[in-house]
């Protein structure tokens, strides 16, 4: 793909996050889409493609009354909406659809109107691993990690301090769920969830949605809102089964995904002002650092006790509180990204000064899928 | 929240082989006869070099603790804290599988401990692989 030849032009969350009894998932859907539409000042009848995770994509067209000419439905787990922002700009840059509309919502808190998972069963993984007693994500993400807390001498109080300075940029955002101040010690002496795992290293559960609208670039130009560029994509995936990850301390999808995306959007390092990496967990950063590229192997945990990643830190990540603190409805994927268009429009309630480029990271599954977006607001 | 029966392995025509292995005390794994990969889950063909030459071999049964975690969490047919470990086999895959014959504490699971096959016969059609600490030969 051609770097910043398609932009999102319209972004927004739903209109309330947390608990929302009065809506189902496919109107949390709705309301966002609604919402990322107005402001992107367009109508309804513009849109000529859409693309949702988690959910039957007809049902969004047809829920939404729109009969697309162009429909992704890419399932993956929390990681889709990256997924979908890159099939997306490729369907955009080939002519397929002008204008595409990507949706999520979901009601993980409430359940109102949930069919099960969102990622489609895997045949191995009913066979062998759900009889050994795993049952929701804390039980399988979090496998890996005495490996890796083994390997490279990473502590349970260094695993805390990603709670703590996630906390911290949460305590910037009004809309973030939990916003008070924590300690390692409040981490440490939280409920044991999932041994070395405690709550407070856990994301939340929460209801909500978001949306985004994208089109060509020199379409963008015209709109409502400053164009938020796609610079650079990348995608991959590795495995369904948490037990067959080849490296417990490596993700090999955050590795494609994330190569991938650097050098289509011919960045380094040093060029990125602003990082989200998923975080339903609170190894995630640190996995995600150091798959990325930004450290070195087994320097992550450090790198973010130290406070290099905290508000004024070098590389501020996971500005809106993420999972950890923001809110996590079960695909947290789509809130990251709308992070990176807030940052980008300079307009987060924790804004990162004069930033220009900014990758979100997603991760699909337990280490099963990622997706990469490079967003810039240079054109 | 979980309810309801503990899962069971429901076997298919690829993975039929691994759970007759188990329910005669045999843990059986699959190598390529082309590139000698050994490899798991079960499949008809090696999943590194595509080969559908393959051949099903008894395992040592022998491994090592390679990662664990122990759930708080309510589950069926488990009490919890309970481990949910994976192995790494002698020859080379992993498997997940709880631990057996030993305390359920961070103290008593060390990683990289040697753990030996054992098995958890469920009903007539399903026996699971399980691993416990090595007993000294
Ligand atoms: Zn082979």
């Amino acid at each position: 793909m051609k770097p910043n030849s398609v932009a999102i032009v319209g972004a927004s969350e739903t209109t309330e996050l947390g608990k929302v009894p009065t809506m189902s998932q496919v109107q949390l859907h709705a309301d966002a889409a609604l919402n990322a539409i107005a402001d992107a000042g367009l109508e309804l009848g513009d849109i000529d493609g859409i693309a949702t995770g988690g959910h039957n994509a007809v049902e969004i067209a047809h829920y939404l009354g729109i009969v697309p000419e162009w429909l992704d439905g890419t399932s993956v787990g929390g990681c889709s909406f990256m997924l979908l922002v890159r099939h997306a700009a490729a369907a955009i840059n080939e002519g397929l659809c002008t204008t595409v509309l990507i949706t999520h919502g979901e009601s993980g808190r409430s359940g109102l109107g949930r069919h099960g998972s969102s990622i489609f069963p895997s045949l191995f993984q009913q066979q062998f691993e759900r009889p050994y007693g795993v049952t929701r994500p804390p039980t399988m993400f979090t496998i890996p990690v005495l490996r890796y807390m083994k390997q490279y001498a990473l502590t349970e109080e260094t695993l805390a301090m990603v709670a703590v300075v996630q906390r911290e940029w949460a305590g910037l955002n009004p809309r973030a769920s939990f916003r008070d101040p924590i300690t390692v010690d409040d981490v440490l002496n939280s409920r044991m969830i999932c041994y070395p795992f405690r709550l407070l290293m856990c994301c939340l559960v929460t209801d909500g949605g978001g949306a985004l609208v994208l089109t060509r670039s020199d379409r963008a130009r015209d709109l409502r809102r400053p164009p938020v560029y796609i610079r650079g994509t990348g995608e991959s995936g590795e495995t369904p089964l948490i037990s067959q990850m080849d490296d417990f301390t490596s993700s090999a999808a955050f590795r494609v995904a994330g190569a991938r995306a650097f050098s289509s959007a011919g960045i380094c390092h040093d060029d990125v002002d602003h990082l989200m990496i998923y975080d339903a967990f609170a190894h995630l950063p640190i996995y995600g650092l150091e798959d990325l590229g930004f450290v070195g192997r087994g320097e992550a945990g450090p790198f973010i006790a130290e406070g290099h990643t905290r508000p004024g830190g070098s590389l501020p990540l996971n500005t809106n509180g993420g999972g950890l603190s923001y809110m996590h409805s079960g695909m947290y994927g789509m809130y990251a990204l709308q992070e990176g268009v807030r940052q980008m429009r300079g307009e987060a309630p924790a804004q990162v000064e004069d930033a220009e480029i900014s990758v979100v990271h997603g991760v699909g599954g337990m280490f099963g899928a990622s997706g990469t977006i490079v967003m810039t607001n240079v054109a | 929240m979980p309810q309801g029966e503990r899962e069971l392995p429901r076997p298919t025509p690829e993975t039929s082989h691994f759970w007759e292995g188990t329910r005669c005390g045999e843990l059986r794994l699959q190598r390529c006869d082309a590139c000698g990969t050994v490899y798991f889950p079960p499949r008809h063909f090696c999943p590194k070099c595509g080969s559908t030459h393959v051949s099903v071999f008894r395992a040592s049964g022998r491994a090592t603790l390679h990662s664990y975690v122990i759930s708080h969490l309510p589950a069926p047919g488990f009490e919890p804290p309970y481990a949910i470990a994976v192995a790494l086999l002698e020859e080379g895959p992993k498997m997940m599988c709880n631990i057996f014959d030993c305390e359920q504490t961070p103290e008593a699971l060390v990683l990289d401990m040697p753990l030996e096959v054992c098995f958890e016969t469920i009903n007539d059609e399903i026996t699971l692989p399980q691993f416990r600490p090595a007993r000294e030969a």
